[in-house]
């Protein structure tokens, strides 16, 4: 792979470059690869992301090796880990506060896509696989809320592996396929390990090369909403793109380290984070016959569960579900805009973004509440502005009184 | 940036000052008075700093509340060397005849008796302080009173209908529950009136509830204490290597414009 620019290097370096294009990879993809360079504080959280896939995925191999599945074993292996593992509190801390924090990070993530338009065109693909990686975390995430056997974790399964059941014909039998029995059970808990442990990783790996490769294809977007490639000097650079490294190394770095240490504040000082990220309801074992009061999913799915729970029958609040998930595949054809960033964006669409998020942390919050009075009415209101947001774009989004867009991007030293 | 370092740092300091506020919250506040018709919002404010409270709270719950209710994810062992018990005492006086210093602590309660004069097996303890939480235990350890209607002779409040007898009252005597008349036709607890005395004085019996509370908060996770001193330093050197990660990420900027 060596041409005139980089001859060949001599001994074993080169030796194994004239085998595996280990230096050309590196030049094309790192530090050679041009970076808006007016990226800000939301540019962060794609490199936190894979920060924390990695952190799981180191933590989630340690503690395969102590934990015990099965409907009698899971529970007091996960209190092994606790008590009698060298460090199996900190093993298991990192991995449930990182469950979390992969959440907090991705949901950023995605409200920076959206804030800035990354989605629209050429990043459609882009986005789409970022979308499946978000559908594959909710399912590992659900899967692996399971795995200690706690009540809640029963309880959780029952719930949503129950929402099967409002397919319609084949729901019923659906439902006995996921379960592996006629109620959750071992059968139930030692797939979902599996799936945990094996199929989803290997699959989140796989979406999250697939999504690396295409962004490094199409390049970045940035808060301008500027194609940098479009403005590029005689060797063919874009004239506002920096190099990957060592500019965005250093300053990923530097991210990385405000990170951990609010990381590590929770996983140190409250790792149950005040019953959000390990709560009480699953330091009790798993008994189906008593139901913790009331059921409530993790804080990252409450939105969804709020939407579930504002209709009245299982089905249409399934469907529901289902639109208010997969609206976001839609994005990059439901903005009809012609500019990408909220920047230049005009008083309607800011308006709809606004209600948006605003019904999202509502529902967030509503989520978390026992399915009752005031709170089912007000999870019905905020349910309005958020399927309003995507149904309504083709519309506003167009008739939106949007601003010129500068010709680069717009940097301060 | 150089705002964001401080505010970064100041953050850092944050768990320091729970931890001093930990500490000083052990006992009662100055002044604070316990209303009975408050039962629900007392407060254990339990210390796991206060290491001669942990011991005797060890004490008490093996004298006290073991003959029924396991810990079956603590080893006696474990617990002496994080309580600092002597080896000695340990073996002289906590562990149960039969079981070696590297047992779980279970109880010799046989199940089948527990069903006959319970109806359940007492629930193993654990990791009652974390699905019930400290508050609740000492609520409940604290508001048992006479009750002629149920089968144990007492009721509690935290615990309506417990299947758990009063097995304190020689120490904490035995309460009469005064109950008003609501509105709507229901009753609602309005305070005790002492039936008999018992062997400690009120102070002491709280004292001796509060630091069962903290032994068992300790149970529900023994590492609490180790994991809040190994987080100052990992806090405090994650502080130092994001700093100056900023000053090389500003290094390797200046030269952009």
């Amino acid at each position: 792979m060596a041409n005139d620019a980089y001859p060949a290097k001599p001994g074993i370096w080169g030796w194994i470059n004239r085998r595996l294009p280990v230096d050309a990879f590196m030049r094309s993809q790192v530090l050679e690869y041009y970076a808006p360079k007016n990226f800000n504080f939301w540019y962060f959280f794609g490199s936190l992301a894979m920060l924390v896939l990695v952190m799981q995925l180191v933590t989630g191999i340690f503690l395969a090796m102590f934990y015990k599945v099965g409907e009698n074993t899971s529970f007091d292996s996960v209190e092994f880990i606790m008590r009698e593992v060298n460090f199996g509190w900190l093993l298991r801390y990192l991995h449930s506060t990182g469950a979390s924090a992969f959440f907090l990070v991705i949901y950023l993530h995605m409200f920076r896509g959206i804030m800035y338009g990354s989605y629209k065109a050429p990043r459609e693909l882009l986005w789409l696989f970022g979308m499946i990686i978000y559908l594959a975390l909710m399912a590992e995430a659900f899967l692996g809320y399971v795995l200690p056997w706690g009540n809640m974790s029963f309880w959780a399964a029952t719930v949503i592996i129950n929402l099967f059941g409002a397919v319609p014909v084949v729901g019923p039998a659906l439902v006995e396929w996921i379960r592996g029995d006629y109620g959750i059970a071992d059968a139930t808990l030692n797939r979902f390990f599996s799936l945990h442990v094996v199929a989803l990783p290997l699959l989140l790996l796989l979406l999250v090369a697939l999504h690396l490769v295409a962004l490094h294809e199409v390049g970045s977007n940035n808060p301008d909403g500027v194609e940098i490639k479009d403005k590029k000097n005689a060797q063919g650079i874009p004239l506002d793109g920096i190099p990957f490294h060592p500019y965005y190394t250093v300053k990923d770095l530097f991210g990385t380290g405000v990170f951990l240490t609010l990381f590590s504040i929770v996983v140190f000082f409250t790792p149950t984070f005040g019953d959000l990220f390990l709560e009480k309801a699953n330091f009790e074992p798993a008994d189906p016959l008593s139901t913790p009061d009331p059921i409530s999913p993790s804080w990252y799915f409450t939105p969804y569960y709020a939407i579930l729970r504002s209709f009245p029958d299982k089905g249409a609040g399934a469907v529901a579900v289902l639109i208010a998930v997969s609206a976001f595949f839609f994005l990059p054809w439901l903005d009809r805009s012609p500019v990408k960033s909220i920047r230049y964006r005009g008083w309607i669409y800011k308006t709809f973004l606004t209600l948006f998020v605003l019904s999202f942390l509502g529902l967030m919050y509503l989520g978390l509440q026992p399915a009752q009075g005031i709170y089912v009415m007000l999870s019905r209101i905020c349910c309005v502005p958020y399927f309003a947001f995507f149904i309504l774009m083709p519309f506003y989004s167009r008739w939106d009184p949007v601003k010129p867009v500068p010709e680069r991007v717009t940097f301060h030293a | 940036m150089r705002k964001f370092a401080t505010c970064l740092l100041a953050m850092s300091l944050l768990p320091l000052a729970a931890l001093a506020g930990e500490s000083t919250a052990a006992g009662p506040a100055a002044g604070e008075e316990q209303k009975p018709a408050e039962w629900d919002s007392w407060h254990a404010r339990n210390s796991l700093g206060d290491l001669s409270s942990l011991q005797r709270g060890a004490r008490n719950f093996m004298n006290y509340c073991n003959g029924c209710h396991a810990i079956k994810y603590m080893r006696y062992q474990r617990m002496a060397d994080d309580l600092k018990i002597p080896t000695s005492v340990l073996e002289k006086d906590l562990v149960a005849p039969g079981s070696q210093p590297l047992d779980y602590i279970t109880t010799s309660l046989p199940p089948d008796d527990a069903v006959n004069w319970f109806g359940k097996m007492p629930p193993d303890l654990s990791l009652i302080t974390r699905y019930k939480g400290v508050d609740y235990v000492y609520q409940f350890l604290k508001t048992f009173y006479a009750d002629p209607a149920s089968t144990t002779g007492t009721n509690n409040l935290a615990l309506p209908g417990a299947a758990m007898p009063a097995v304190l009252s020689d120490l904490s005597g035995v309460n009469q529950a005064v109950f008003k008349q609501v509105k709507d036709g229901s009753k609602e607890f309005d305070h005790f009136e002492p039936l008999v005395t018992g062997s400690m004085t009120a102070a002491e019996y709280d004292q001796f509830v509060r630091d069962t509370v903290n032994f068992l908060d300790y149970v529900g996770e023994p590492t609490q204490l180790q994991r809040q001193f190994i987080g100052i330093w990992v806090v405090l050197f994650l502080v130092l290597l994001t700093w100056l990660s900023l000053l090389l990420k500003n290094e390797y900027w200046k030269d952009l414009h």
